[in-house]
């Protein structure tokens, strides 16, 4: 009886341990993702030598988790995202995740010493579709640049669906030119483009 | 000159929907692009331009000075900038941004050894963005057709009106000894472009065609800045998995709203 008591406690204890891991604010998860691996980056020897590999291994172990790759393809193909089957969304989701990982690696690597500033973040209780700003202050730049999360409330957590850099969303500027690869060669068109683009950058990464 | 600098943009423009009527076969159908032709052209143009000259100078300025030299003369720039900056803030109708531009000048140029140390960003005054393509904007002016402009690059057709009104009204054109002021204006494209160095290999690397990904980020930007940084949502957002669907559906329905 003892046992089961403790047992409750111990239970009662952790349970809302495990709902509140769960229910990190938006602003608080951007911040320590983005602590955290800025930190491994800056430290990381490997990294240090440019190693696009190394900072993609990263990238995906730390940061993928907390992005949404289904719903940022379906951003940026927009409407032909409708006419795609289940299977070509899939592959058409994995070559552009595979992109737009290499992407935010480089660009990771190439701005891992400048500061990171996050600007003050209010949320109303109930909101699931949130955007949290912060600024990057590069040595030798007049003004610091913005880049923003947007992020949706998923049962898993909260999820980035969309980063825009200095006013530009890295997710919707890839629409017409996708919208033309579709024209061109049909949704497999764009997936066969995708995934030739992620070849020659492979081939050429270090 | 300045009439003269006036006739030389408005012969670019010409020139420039000319060409676009001629190789309107060219274009993939951007509404916003109906000169794609001549566009492309002009992108080659400039792309070739900063590959052999500016580039390799603005590379060989930043691995040669010292980062707090390359902040002051970024500054010293940022400065000049600055007041008509202040004046675009106040046709805009946002008089307290007016006066913090003002401030900054005034604190800058005194205090900061003639624009050299931004004193006022330590002091909480903010740095701001502005030009007259942005108060055309927020006057209401559409930003029309985009053109790709020999030199200056990306624009709209309301921006291009703006920089002619910009370059009238840039303090460092009315500087009137002759070798000073082309020494500040080439040494401004020079730290300018050096910001922008890496930027180069990320954008390089995401695009799948160059010219596009440089229009859509252009036009994205110049949306933003109109509102200072905070557009109005361009997609509607659900977070369930099943209306993914319908929110890019809503999403394009929204965009194909907002050209209208």
């Amino acid at each position: 009886m003892k046992a089961f008591a403790l047992l409750l406690a111990a239970a009662s204890f952790l349970l809302p341990l495990g709902a509140q891991a769960q229910e990190t604010a938006p602003d608080v998860l951007v911040k320590n993702v983005t602590t955290e691996v800025l930190d491994i980056i800056r430290k990381d020897k490997d990294i240090k030598a440019g190693s696009t590999k190394r900072a993609i291994e990263l990238v995906e172990q730390k940061v993928l988790p907390h992005f949404n790759f289904t719903r940022m393809t379906a951003l940026a193909v927009g409407k032909d995202w409708r006419q795609a089957t289940d299977a070509q969304k899939k592959a058409l989701t994995e070559a552009f995740k595979e992109l737009l990982v290499r992407t935010y690696s480089n660009a990771l690597i190439a701005y891992k010493n400048e500061t990171v500033d996050y600007k003050p973040f209010k949320m109303q209780p109930g909101e699931t579709d949130v955007t949290v700003r912060t600024q990057i202050h590069q040595s030798g730049a007049k003004q610091p640049i913005s880049l923003d999360y947007s992020l949706e409330k998923t049962p898993q957590g909260w999820k980035v669906y969309d980063v825009i850099v200095a006013g530009v969303s890295l997710v919707t500027n890839y629409r017409s030119s996708f919208a033309t690869e579709v024209r061109n060669g049909g949704i497999d068109g764009l997936i066969k483009t995708l995934q030739a683009k992620n070849k020659s950058l492979e081939a050429s990464a270090k | 000159m300045k009439t003269g600098l006036f006739k030389k943009i408005s012969t670019l423009a010409t020139i420039a929907v000319a060409a676009g009527l001629l190789g309107g076969c060219a274009t993939s159908g951007n509404p916003k692009d109906p000169i794609e032709g001549f566009n492309r052209v002009m992108f080659g143009f400039n792309e070739g331009l900063d590959k052999v000259i500016i580039k390799p100078v603005a590379t060989g300025y930043e691995a040669v000075l010292p980062t707090p030299i390359q902040t002051g003369v970024s500054n010293f720039f940022s400065n000049i900038a600055d007041l008509m900056i202040g004046v675009n803030n106040l046709l805009q109708g946002k008089p307290a941004q007016a006066a913090s531009d003002a401030g900054r000048v005034l604190v800058n140029t005194t205090m900061g050894f003639l624009g050299i140390i931004d004193v006022a960003s330590s002091m909480g005054m903010e740095k701001h963005e502005e030009d007259f393509g942005q108060t055309f904007g927020r006057w209401g002016l559409t930003d029309g057709a985009y053109i790709v402009l020999p030199f200056f690059g990306p624009r709209t057709a309301r921006d291009t009106i703006g920089l002619a009104f910009d370059v009238y009204t840039d303090p460092v054109s009315h500087v009137d000894h002759i070798p000073t002021r082309n020494t500040l204006l080439v040494t401004r494209v020079i730290s300018d472009r050096a910001q922008l160095l890496k930027a180069d290999k990320v954008i390089e690397e995401a695009a799948l065609d160059k010219y596009s990904y440089v229009r859509d980020a252009y036009l994205q930007r110049r949306r933003s800045l109109i509102y200072d940084g905070n557009p109005p949502k361009e997609q509607e957002s659900t977070s369930d998995a099943e209306s993914e669907q319908k929110s890019a559906e809503a999403d394009e329905a929204a965009k194909v709203a907002l050209r209208q």
